[in-house]
């Protein structure tokens, strides 16, 4: 699936809560705590994105032409976030992640966990995986 | 209504329902939910009163103060005088020229460690600090010593989060020269014993002492000349007030003697290329043009809290804050981070297996604002080994009614995020 398909697959996922918001967050935070996103072997210093309050930890590789992510966080609401953009970013190539809105953040009613103020390291997160995509390709 | 079980002392005596029609931002619908602020500690809503203010001086009375002859300017000069006479009484000053208006707690503070700094600290004085600062109260003092080589101490805490005073009275040394610590701790709420500590620097030499009043100011009656401290710094936002104004409260003998943190404009009384003479007090600190609106609307929330009585504001916050505790420890996992007896109205926590940044979202859902986070404490933090915690600071427009909802919001989380 291209990451748009992922992207619609996510909004109509999502659609069934509507406006109901109990639901949209528990359904975050199963998505959470559903399995380890990373190997902890990966959950280093070095691999730490600093949101203020939360905890990013992102790791890339490069497998045949495409950019793989896993990624993980100490909260578990951020962690379910995280997982829908590794879902939406991970297996495609660098020029498509370059390229990519990430608008289904903002249509899943989920916008403000992207605003800088919530200081969980998600802007920060996307920033980094576009750079490891970047640095990879080359 | 109170609901089974709340107090009832307050609503009786205390207004609470007309005051909080003072406050428009308080009818705010957010999501569905009633606004239910309980982020006071970061910043205070502002009455009507105060708005009005700001408003009319933009609308009627704008112009810049200290300089022109023509009558806007006269009369904002006056009423923006009239306000530091305000906030100077507010905090019962002996001179009104010991009140500098600065951007806030963090510029007052920069200007102390600045300037007195550069006049009175050398290479291996000491400074004393405590380990439950606001980083604005350490990071000054840090570069400082940097600068100048002079040694930072920390007075160290109890697991309740009060200061160690044994400990705070054996690093008092023949090189200390400054002593920097909070009235009142904005991640545990403690009360510090500030008179008492300022007592015992007096016994030991010529220390000047500066107390952050940021927390304080806005619950405590404060008194500079009981305290006697040397420095007191506070927000006027945090204090019902405008923001982008704050107040370095500093004595005479000080003030005089350290030179300008900030030149230029308003600062002097003759400039030539070979020497420039220095306004007297205030002024000489005052540098540039003033948040003007903002001192005189800092001067209608103190008169609009000293309409309603600290003393009142203080007892009524006090009730709300043993409420909520009361409440809020029955939650099964709740820890509550600072258990001093002498407390403000802030109350820090953590639940167990949970982080604090998703309890925050989760009542964020509900309507209701706290603060998560490490408060910009962050060797309190590591003090206590957490990441972080929930904060719900009280103001005298909260109510118990709210709090009950804050305890059915924490209920909610934990059963969402266990």
């Amino acid at each position: 699936m291209s990451i748009e398909e992922i992207e619609k697959e996510i909004i109509g996922e999502f659609e069934l809560f509507g406006d109901e918001w109990e639901g949209k967050y528990e359904h975050l935070i199963d998505l959470g705590k559903s399995l380890p996103l990373i190997d902890p072997k990966h959950k280093t210093e070095d691999k730490t994105i600093k949101g203020c309050q939360s905890k990013v930890w992102l790791h890339s590789e490069f497998r045949e032409g495409k950019v793989f992510y896993t990624a993980d966080s100490d909260a578990i609401i951020t962690k379910g976030l995280v997982g829908l953009i590794v879902r939406v970013l991970s297996g495609h190539t660098a020029d498509e992640i370059l390229e990519a809105k990430m608008e289904f953040i903002d249509k899943i009613g989920l916008k403000d966990h992207l605003s800088p103020t919530r200081a969980n390291g998600l802007i920060s997160m996307i920033k980094q995986m576009k750079l490891d995509a970047l640095a990879l390709k080359k | 209504m109170n609901t089974a079980g709340s107090p009832t002392l307050s609503i009786n005596v205390f207004p609470v329902e007309k005051i909080r029609k003072d406050f428009p931002i308080l009818a705010l619908k957010l999501k569905g939910h009633s606004l239910i602020y309980f982020d006071n500690a970061s910043t205070t809503q502002k009455p009507k009163v105060v708005i009005d203010a700001v408003k009319k001086y933009y609308e009627e009375e704008n112009a810049n103060i200290h300089r022109g002859v023509h009558h806007l300017s006269a009369a904002v000069t006056l009423a923006y005088e009239k306000a530091r006479g305000t906030i100077g009484k507010f905090i019962n000053a002996g001179k009104e020229e010991e009140v500098i208006i600065t951007k806030g707690t963090t510029e007052s503070i920069n200007l102390v460690a600045s300037s007195f700094g550069k006049k009175f600290i050398s290479a291996g004085d000491e400074i004393i600090v405590s380990e439950m600062e606001h980083h604005s109260n350490i990071l000054p003092w840090q570069l400082l010593c940097e600068e100048k080589g002079a040694v930072l101490k920390v007075i160290p805490i109890n697991e309740k989060g009060e200061l160690i005073l044994d400990s705070y009275k054996k690093l008092i040394g023949p090189r200390t020269k400054l002593i920097a610590v909070t009235h009142v701790s904005n991640t545990l709420g403690t009360i510090n014993p500030v008179k008492e500590m300022i007592a015992i620097a007096r016994g030991a030499g010529e220390i000047a002492v500066l107390i952050d009043g940021a927390q304080a100011a806005p619950h405590l009656q404060v008194d500079v000349q009981d305290l006697d401290c040397d420095f007191y710094c506070f927000s006027s936002h945090k204090l019902y007030g405008p923001s982008g104004v704050g107040v370095l409260y500093g004595k005479e003998k000080w003030l005089n003697a350290m030179p300008p943190y900030q030149a230029g404009g308003g600062t002097i009384k003759k400039v030539t290329f070979a020497k420039t003479i220095y306004a007297d007090l205030p002024l000489k600190f005052e540098a540039g043009t003033p948040p003007i609106e903002g001192g005189i609307g800092l001067g209608v929330a103190i008169r609009y809290l000293e309409g309603i009585g600290i003393s009142r504001i203080a007892t009524c916050e006090q009730e709300l804050l043993n409420y909520a505790t009361a409440k809020l420890q029955k939650i099964e996992g709740l820890r509550i981070i600072g258990t001093s007896s002498t407390k403000a109205s802030v109350l820090s926590f953590v639940i167990e297996g949970l982080h604090p940044l998703d309890i925050g979202t989760i009542l964020d859902q509900v309507g209701i604002a706290v603060r998560t986070g490490h408060h910009c404490t962050q060797p309190l933090m590591e003090h206590f080994g957490i990441p972080g915690t929930v904060r719900a600071s009280f103001s005298f427009y909260n109510t118990f009614e709210e709090i009950d909802k804050l305890e059915e919001g924490l209920k909610k989380a934990v059963r969402m995020l266990s």
